[in-house]
């Protein structure tokens, strides 16, 4: 199974078509991965979907998702809400 | 036999799809689903690839690029839709509005966001209607997409309300002015839906979670309720129905306190 990291980096790579080298920890998404405000809705969508379970629905509000700059802020969050590795 | 939706030997073209969770992508695979060839038509460059991968999944679907504001798109994504089998159904799924307009207050709205909201929103069901109706020589069907809020204040929808409002109002002259022809407008007012819009209207997550609590069916609506509501206006079965708006909510609109 793979890691809520690795997870977050695959839907990044897929999402924002980054090169998998680019889509480290630290990465920015606007800044070091170049996503635009749509692209940054669409990756919070995506989170949500990737990390829903049956009726378990991950739901990142509006201001959440304004807190989460980087691959790291994202897998914080997600695992804040209970997900595991 | 048993009552079919049979769309067989038409074709359908529908436009709005952005991605996999656009309410014109639900309906696009029902009219498929209908018999219908299916045309999709795509914003801009930036999302071809998505919608590329979309329409693989469905049988000689094809998908043409059309910003509703440039008139000669319009028409030429008819034409392109309508080039082999006789055009039936139209369906414009799309809205736009600047973030700053869907928020704060509503008074607050700039001329320019007002027109942009209004144009995109609203004008665009007219050039629409022009090219598809001029397509659809043995009648047809003329279907969008519509919110609540036309009717009742929501915070936070703002000027997309007023967009609403036009919209509906432009649904019953269509209705009556294509009326003889056959031709039938129509729209389907849905429930909040998390999509891709959606996300941009402020305090759209307490919409959904008002609209769950509260409908007589004590739940959000789906996409694919909002995608055969669609395929059903689109049909024979809906011949005695013009100049209607079709509430897919849940129930919502009907309740008080
Ligand atoms: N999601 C909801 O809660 C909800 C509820 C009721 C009604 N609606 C309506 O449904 C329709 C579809 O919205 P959606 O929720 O599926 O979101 P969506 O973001 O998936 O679809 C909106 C579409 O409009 C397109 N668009 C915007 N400007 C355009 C232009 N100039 N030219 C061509 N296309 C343009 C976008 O590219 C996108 O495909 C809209 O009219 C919306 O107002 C949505």
């Amino acid at each position: 199974m793979a890691t809520v990291l690795e997870r977050v980096q695959k839907v990044v790579v897929d999402r924002l078509g980054a090169e998998e080298s680019a889509v480290v920890p630290e990465a920015t998404f606007t800044d070091d991965l170049s996503a635009d405000s749509l692209d940054l809705v669409e990756l919070i969508m995506a989170f949500e979907e990737e990390f829903t379970e049956g009726s378990e629905a991950l739901k990142i509000s509006d201001e959440d998702a304004e807190a989460i700059r980087t691959i790291n802020d994202a897998v914080t969050f997600i695992k804040g809400k209970g997900y595991t590795d | 036999m048993a009552l079919a939706i049979d769309l067989s030997g038409t074709s359908a073209i529908v436009f709005g799809v952005a991605n996999h969770r656009s309410i014109a992508w639900a309906i696009a695979q029902h009219l498929h689903g209908a018999g219908a060839r299916l045309t999709i038509t795509y914003q801009n460059e930036r999302l071809a690839k998505n919608v590329l991968g979309l329409i693989a999944e469905l049988d000689g679907a094809r998908a043409v690029e059309c910003d509703v504001l440039d008139t000669g798109s319009v028409e030429a994504a008819v034409e392109a839709a309508s080039a082999d089998v006789p055009l039936a159904t139209a369906v414009h799924s799309v809205a736009f509005a600047n973030r700053e307009d869907l928020g704060g207050d509503f008074s607050a709205t700039s001329i320019e966001g007002f027109r942009t909201a209004l144009e995109v929103s609203a004008y665009s069901l007219l050039p629409v209607a022009r090219a598809a109706s001029a397509k659809m020589t043995d009648g047809g069907s003329i279907l969008t997409l519509t919110f609540h809020a036309a009717d009742k204040v929501y915070a936070g929808y703002n000027v997309m309300g007023v967009a609403k409002a036009a919209l509906e109002n432009e649904v019953k002259q269509l209705a009556a002015e294509y009326g003889r022809r056959g031709i039938r407008v129509n729209a389907i007012s849905a429930g909040p839906l998390a999509t891709l819009s959606a996300r941009g209207i402020s305090g759209f997550a307490d919409m959904q979670a008002i609209h769950a609590e509260r409908s007589p069916l004590g739940r959000n609506i789906t996409q694919d309720e909002v995608g055969a509501a669609a395929a059903f206006l689109s049909s024979p079965l809906a011949s005695g129905i013009t100049g209607h708006v079709l509430y897919v909510d849940a129930g919502y609109n009907v309740m008080g306190v």
